[in-house]
């Protein structure tokens, strides 16, 4: 079973490497708000114009439902 | 210049989601025709037999319509949530082009035979390269496009795509690594159990990040937006992330069981297959509770169908797989039907209907329509697919655990009870109920084509989506 020197050794490094990716996303503050990511996604509104209310047909501009959440 | 960084790339997303239907098309199509020559066995016409068609069965679905979705929508969900710009237009096309020739390369060389002769990486060396260099551009536009990022959090489905593309690498990599003789034949640089080991440590991952962490992403962006509520719980998202890429690794060995591979290593792939019950089930709730406390829309949204029945079948194949993964069940399933009808409860009613879910969000925000020409269409195809999937895993289940009863059977004396080709010939209602299941998948898909091409037709390109000033803070 030759093939574990290869693929132990490949798994432990990942699992490093993953730790690695881990402790700098938890030091960079990517968990600090564990609430607010869900709801911006819904503010970023991308339905394209003519699906926009009327007055609401700029690009960019959120639609009244959302603008005010 | 300032112009283009204000707006997204928009034309990639579109080339990808377009191929996405065409290509599942195809790739269901040879399915279908594979399931016939197995029931009707005279339709081995020449070359075109199922040995050499199963392996483009494969490579069309998983690679080119499975492979085309998740670059549709991780180029899609990664400008929407960074709010910026991809990284390079010029390399997005490049991935887009140099993608469709992997698969019409594939779909030239796997008929005339050319293969490596592994398991969902039969390509050939030359292929093989091409492979990774799409692959390396299709990492710097996505990490590209995260290091522009105009907001500092990193949404969760990012994560996933990201481990995805990542893993995915390495994986084709490791397993790729072979010895060319002519242009179109190698042989693999490992052998005998060695060469089994890698392969199924690629072959189970590639089910792992390719076929599960890549469309958790597509979960976690398109089922929040389609129904119109935040994830269940985002810090349960976080959690999902992080478990699934700690444990995934070692579940390969499982689909080795009571071969050469040392008993160790087979116990310990069933170890983690079963660990990863957990991390699975919590993302399959975290994406279904979504809907708490708005349940009634799925009762007329047809879109929230397909992205809600796909966490359904993402849940049960999540529980069906630890199960198959213990020693003693796996002596009865191992190369039966259960196996085929397992794979597929998870490719057609998972992976295909989170694409498709997910590309009928797409289409309209792509093709500047508010919605899809018909709506009532989706409905039918919602419908019509659901059935398939149910009548293909059934037949699946129910031949699959015959099949192991009957090649286990034995008589007083210790001689076996019956013959292969008995089991073969119990088998034939069962592959007929699957053909009739795949049938139904593939009008699916046909009526989605419709469809789409409909949308397009009536719609305009939308090239110039700006690029949205992200919101500051939450409410």
């Amino acid at each position: 079973m030759e093939t574990l020197y290869l693929l132990i050794p490949i798994s432990v490094v990942l699992v490093f490497l993953i730790a690695l990716a881990f402790w700098w996303s938890l030091r960079s503050g990517q968990f600090d708000d564990m609430e607010g990511p869900a709801y911006r996604i819904l503010m970023d509104d991308d339905r394209s114009s003519p699906a926009a209310k009327p007055g609401d047909d700029r690009p960019g501009v959120p639609p009244a439902d959302l603008r005010d959440s | 210049m300032s112009e283009t960084q204000s707006t997204y790339n928009y034309k990639v997303v579109r080339q990808f989601a377009i191929m996405t239907v065409i290509w599942g098309i195809v790739g269901m199509l040879v399915g279908v025709i594979i399931a016939a020559q197995l029931v009707w066995p005279e339709l081995n016409l020449g070359f075109l037999h199922f040995g050499r068609l199963r392996p483009l069965h494969t490579n069309a679905v998983i690679f080119a319509f499975g492979g085309c979705a998740l670059f549709a929508t991780s180029y899609y969900v990664v400008q929407r949530t960074c709010h910026t710009r991809l990284f390079s237009d010029g390399l997005a096309a490049f991935t887009f082009w140099g993608w469709q020739l992997v698969i019409v390369l594939a779909a030239v060389t796997l008929p005339l035979g050319m293969t490596s002769g592994k398991e969902y990486a039969e390509l050939e060396w030359p292929i093989d390269i091409l492979i990774t260099l799409v692959w390396v551009a299709y990492a710097v536009v996505f990490f590209g496009t995260i290091a522009k990022r105009k907001v500092s959090h990193i949404y969760v489905a990012n994560w996933f795509y990201g481990g995805f593309i990542l893993a995915v690498a390495l994986l084709h990599v490791v397993n790729s690594a072979e010895i060319p003789v002519t242009l179109t034949k190698s042989y693999s640089a490992y052998a005998g159990v060695q060469d089994a080991m890698v392969q199924w440590w690629y072959g189970h991952n590639a089910v792992g990040f390719f076929l599960t962490a890549g469309f958790l992403g597509m979960m976690y962006y398109f089922v929040p937006k389609q129904a119109e509520r935040p994830v269940y719980s985002y810090r349960l998202s976080v959690v999902h992330f992080w478990a699934l890429i700690f444990t995934y690794m070692w579940a390969g060995p499982h689909h080795l069981h009571y071969t050469a591979l040392p008993d160790w290593t087979q116990s310990v792939g069933m170890l983690f297959s079963l660990i990863l019950l957990a991390p699975s089930w919590g993302g399959m709730i975290n994406g279904v509770m979504t809907l708490s406390g708005a349940w009634h829309k799925l009762r007329d949204d047809p879109i929230l169908k397909f992205l809600i029945t796909s966490l359904s079948f993402y849940g049960m194949s999540t529980f069906e797989g630890p199960m198959m993964a213990i020693k003693t069940v796996n002596a009865l399933s191992h190369y039966t039907d259960w196996t085929v009808g397992h794979v597929h409860s998870g490719a057609l009613g998972w992976v295909a209907m989170i694409s498709i879910g997910s590309i009928y969000y797409l289409l309209p925000r792509l093709f500047g329509k508010s919605e899809m020409f018909s709506v009532r269409l989706i409905t039918v195809h919602f419908w019509v697919a659901t059935i398939g999937v149910v009548l293909y895993i059934a037949s699946m289940w129910i031949s699959g655990v015959m099949q192991g009863l009957m090649w286990r059977a034995v008589n007083a004396d210790g001689t076996l009870t019956y013959s292969f080709v008995e089991s073969v010939k119990a088998s034939y209602p069962f592959w007929a109920i699957r053909f009739l299941g795949g049938v139904l998948f593939l009008t699916g898909m046909l009526v989605m084509a419709y469809n789409m091409f409909k949308t397009i037709a009536g719609g305009r390109s939308v090239d110039d989506a700006r690029v949205l000033v992200p919101a500051a803070h939450h409410a």
